[in-house]
């Protein structure tokens, strides 16, 4: 399998009056080749802001990259890049969605001109060539009457049409990597539903690498190849679908999962919810960050910061409860019954 | 790794008031606001030069040992000097008492125009918003004819009707249609907050209207209509400026930065420093209260909390 | 003793849309909630479920239809009457971030309604701040704190205590977790459920999350364009649900199971919902039915009773429940 990105040591603080907030505190991991890969977390566990940090989108001087920081887009070094550069490696190398289609898209210009802009920017078409592309475009994104809706404006569309448009734009010169940053949360369930399949068939008709930020457990089940959850500002936990859904190490992960009800759920019974809120980014934190709302936590945890152990295969995971001293425990999630794989 | 006592693996569960506990200091609306101010050099200097003629024009005319209508003859139109700092006019009156106490009056005129004009304003375009439909409508057709009236003509009508031209006519004259623009921007304000949950979650109490407004809507537009009083305040002294210049304003011996500047203009070739000096305090203390006007809006900007 | 709390006969909210158009937020309702119960009412975004929790709470003035309120008819109350419904129907809305006034303290916030229907001290009215803090699950001394210091999960609990200050016998919670992270809805719900239990509350549960709404209610009603389409108990619409599209609602859900969709079929929906200026004649749902006929361009379905406790408003439900799908 082919490498196209990898980040090492990540590190993303935001400048305050207050102080400093370390919103990324040393995130690695790579991504294959048409691989999807997904972020999930609760606000503020710095998921976004990791997907913004290899768009290099982060605005100095409020936000900041740390030195430390490496990020490599195949063989060139992202953090290294020229604005020229830059430029380039957005629109053709790797796109973007947002989470919200209202406010992304110019409400002056019309569809097709926008998708047309990065076309005979990025690659040099002229205008005609361009139309014809943007029209084909919106066919891929499955818009209907593509040739009529090119000169509609953002205002004539409804939410899930902006969002398909948004996805024409990113993928308009084809890139090799689309970073979708929570791109169903403003829509209703049948939208996403809708906008959720049409991104599985691009990804399989073009073979792009996806990294999906989500909140939503629910919908990277059956669409991400890798998961990585993400709690103040680390990666607590990673591996395949099957793994974290099936076989979860951390108590994070497993909070994640109970709390939200299942089919077989008592109607009206308790919901596993976790205590507390997540912990401030504006402080330093020498131990395990979910220390302070977990359950199982031990002496250890409040001390030093666990480190990453892998379980199996591609199963990683930051959690004292897998050192070899440390007591076997069963989880709330796993005495709720879920069902085991083999 | 594999030295790490077994003790420390005890399982502790949760801890209540470490939950608590792990959230930053506090930093409170105004003192946020206060640092961000702080924090912008050309607001501060305004800030501190704004208070510097604050207290020159009320210690000023003290400092100088001359009253401000008594007259020198032995030194008409002197120039600046040791005696007469800012020099004397044709009269022999000193120019440095005069312009202090013609600041007082400067001063209050803007301050207290911009006030009165925010208080109605708030509450007249607070009603408009609050009750909406028909009410609002009435009341802005109202608000736009008041303001399609020249004040100039307000002002000659008034000081004709009043047989006066002191400052209470002048600001009576200033702010019985200077409310307007006022109470349509408290108006926009007030529209954007009324569409707040608060606001519903209030009316779904059972709150009275007028509480309502007294207690969540005006304290929520405060900062803005802060921000635009002291943008105003320029406004207003200027205007008095301009109507004792053209001889609407303030009478003798009464004085205000306008009158100086109207009775040296006749001698201004001769005597530039006699305009120089009200000139300069009208231009500085408005030039002030604008770059004061924008660091505090700035600063007071929910927006830019962090 | 009458079981039903609330009744809403044939309740509609216009909005003047401009150009002489009406926008039909909620379009002849008819519902029932018991004493004691929790009814979900679900749908998607601009169907009108919001502005059918506030049209019944009297903060829109309904355009016709009434709203009964333990045997009164409210639409008619003024002053002191209309105080007196308003000290028993409360709301919990969804934005935790705009329900709260920024000026003022979480003490003062969860006093407002206290001041206006019960005459306490202020020893008194600090106690009863406390005690409501507690029971919500946070410390008294959050009392004298700002909004703006508190997460989004505690405020939404100053929101409810602010609700539950007054004594309410049915609360609105309008979207009340749609703007929290997973965890933390969790732990909403939970408080709801808890404070259903200890005080007997009657909800109407507004949500667009499917899984909670079917967590916490007894009976569900979904709601299309303005019109209620399905309404049944709460296991049964999951179970068995008749409307076309009530089921592609329920398809749509996103299972958190990665091997769960090869088994089960989805179902796909064509277009995107209408704008509800221009809703389609008769039955709303019919331009993106497959299972629309004829009849579904001339008359209105009524919601009718199909099997004991479900009602539907579909002109091809048979008996049976299922739709003949006529060519």
């Amino acid at each position: 399998m082919e490498k196209i990105l990898e980040v090492n040591n990540l590190q993303v603080s935001f400048h305050t009056y207050a102080g400093d907030v370390k919103a990324v505190r040393g995130v690695s991991f790579e991504l294959e080749k048409g691989e999807t890969l997904a972020f999930v977390g609760e606000s503020g566990c710095g998921k976004t802001v990791t997907a913004k940090a290899i768009m290099r989108l982060l605005q100095p001087p409020f936000a900041e990259i740390k030195k430390e920081s490496k990020i490599m887009y195949q063989d060139k070094d992202v953090m290294k890049m020229s604005k020229k550069e830059l430029q380039a490696y957005r629109g053709n190398d790797v796109g973007m969605i947002f989470q919200d289609p209202m406010t992304s898209l110019n409400p002056t210009m019309t569809i097709g001109k926008q998708i047309m802009e990065s076309l005979m920017l990025h690659r040099k078409l002229d205008k005609k060539q361009a139309r014809e592309e943007a029209i084909e475009m919106l066919r891929v994104v499955k818009i209907s009457d593509a040739e009529k809706r090119v000169d509609d404006y953002p205002h004539q569309l409804s939410g899930g049409m902006r969002q398909r448009v948004m996805i024409a734009i990113a993928l308009s010169c084809n890139p090799a990597l689309l970073i979708a940053d929570e791109p169903t949360t403003a829509l209703d369930v049948t939208i996403q539903a809708q906008i959720m399949r049409l991104l599985g068939d691009l990804k399989k008709e073009r073979d792009t690498a996806i990294i999906l930020v989500t909140h939503d457990l629910g919908v990277v089940a059956n669409f991400a190849d890798r998961i990585q959850v993400m709690y103040a500002g680390q990666i607590i936990e990673r591996g395949t679908a099957k793994e974290i859904f099936y076989h979860a190490k951390h108590p994070y992960t497993w909070a994640l999962l109970a709390s939200v009800p299942k089919l077989d759920t008592e109607n009206k019974g308790e919901l596993y919810a976790l205590k507390g809120t997540p912990p401030d980014l504006i402080l330093e934190m020498n131990h395990c960050p979910f220390a302070d709302r977990c359950e199982y936590c031990m002496g250890i945890c409040r001390e030093t910061m666990p480190e990453e152990t892998l379980v199996d295969g591609t199963h990683r995971v930051s959690c004292w409860l897998q050192h070899p001293s440390a007591p076997r425990v069963q989880s709330y999630y796993e005495k709720c019954g879920v069902r085991e794989h083999e | 790794m594999q030295n790490i006592p077994i003790e420390k693996f005890q399982i502790t569960g949760l801890n209540e008031n470490s939950m608590e506990a792990a959230s930053r200091p506090q930093v409170g609306y105004l003192r946020d606001a206060w640092m961000r101010l702080r924090k912008n050099k050309v607001a501060t200097a305004s800030l501190i030069l704004l208070f510097v003629i604050v207290l020159m024009v009320m210690i000023g005319p003290k400092l100088s040992g001359y009253a401000f209508e008594q007259i020198d003859k032995t030194a008409r139109n002197a120039a600046p000097c040791a005696k007469h700092w800012f020099g004397t006019d044709k009269l022999g009156r000193d120019i440095f008492a005069r312009v202090w106490i013609s600041g007082r009056v400067s001063l209050t005129i803007g301050v207290l125009g911009a006030l009165i004009c925010a208080v109605i304003g708030c509450i007249y375009g607070g009603i408009a918003a609050y009750f909406g439909g028909a009410v609002d409508t009435v009341m802005m057709r109202i608000v736009e004819i008041l303001i399609s009236v020249p004040y100039l003509i307000v002002v000659i009508v008034f000081s004709l009707v009043l047989q006066s031209k002191g400052i209470l006519t002048l600001i009576l004259a200033m702010t019985i249609t200077g409310w307007c623009t006022m109470a349509r921007f408290v108006r926009a304000q007030m529209l954007a907050i009324k569409n707040e949950e608060y606001i519903l979650a209030a009316q779904a109490l059972g709150v009275r209207p007028w509480k309502v407004i007294l207690r969540h809507m005006i304290p929520n537009t405060l900062s803005t209509v802060i921000v635009s009083i002291t943008f105003d305040i320029p406004g207003y002294i200027f205007s008095e400026a301009f109507l004792s210049y053209i001889g609407l304003g303030i009478q003798p011996p009464n004085t205000s930065w306008g009158v100086m500047a109207s009775s040296a203009q006749s001698v201004f070739t001769f005597y530039p420093y006699q305009l120089f000096f009200p000139a300069v305090m009208i231009a500085l203390t408005m030039l002030c209260f604008t770059l004061l006007g924008d660091g505090l809006r700035d600063a007071l900007d929910p927006k830019l909390r962090k | 003793m009458n079981n039903q709390l609330i009744e809403v006969k044939d309740l509609c909210k216009y909005f003047p849309a401009g150009k002489g158009n009406t926008l039909k937020a909620v379009d002849h309702v008819n519902l029932t909630i018991n004493r004691g119960e929790t009814l979900g009412l679900v749908g998607e975004s601009g169907c009108g479920k919001t502005t059918c929790g506030r049209t019944i709470l009297k903060l829109y003035q309904p355009t016709a239809g009434q709203v009964i309120f333990d045997g009164k008819d409210i639409s008619g109350l003024k002053g002191k009457e209309l105080l007196k419904f308003k000290k028993r129907a409360q709301i919990i809305f969804q934005d935790p971030y705009s329900s709260l006034d920024p000026r003022m303290t979480i003490g003062e916030i969860i006093a407002e309604g206290m001041d206006v229907h019960c005459n306490y001290n202020k020893k008194e009215r600090d106690a009863k701040v406390a005690e409501l803090l507690n029971s919500v699950g946070m410390k008294e001394d959050y009392a004298n704190r700002f909004a703006h210091e508190l997460s989004g999960g505690q405020r939404q609990r100053v929101g409810i205590a602010r609700a539950l200050a007054v004594d309410p016998d049915f609360i609105v919670c309008d979207e009340p977790i749609s703007a929290l992270d997973v965890s933390i809805q969790a732990q909403v719900v939970n408080l709801l459920i808890k404070l259903q239990r200890e005080r007997g509350l009657t909800y109407l549960f507004i949500s667009h999350d499917l899984s909670m709404v079917r967590h916490i209610s007894d009976r569900v009603g979904v709601m299309y364009l303005g019109s209620l389409v399905e309404m049944t108990g709460s296991g049964e619409i999951f179970a068995h649900p008749l409307h076309p599209y009530t089921k592609v609602l329920m398809s749509a859900i996103p299972v958190a199971d990665p091997e769960a969709n090869g088994s089960e079929e989805e179902l796909e929906i064509k277009g995107e919902v209408p704008s509800p200026v221009h809703a389609p004649s008769g039955c709303k749902f019919r331009t993106r039915c497959s299972y629309a006929t004829d009849i579904c361009a001339q008359e209105v379905p009524e919601l009718r009773e199909v099997t004991e406790g479900h009602f539907v408003a579909c002109h091809h439900c048979g008996e049976s429940g299922e739709q003949q799908k006529n060519a």
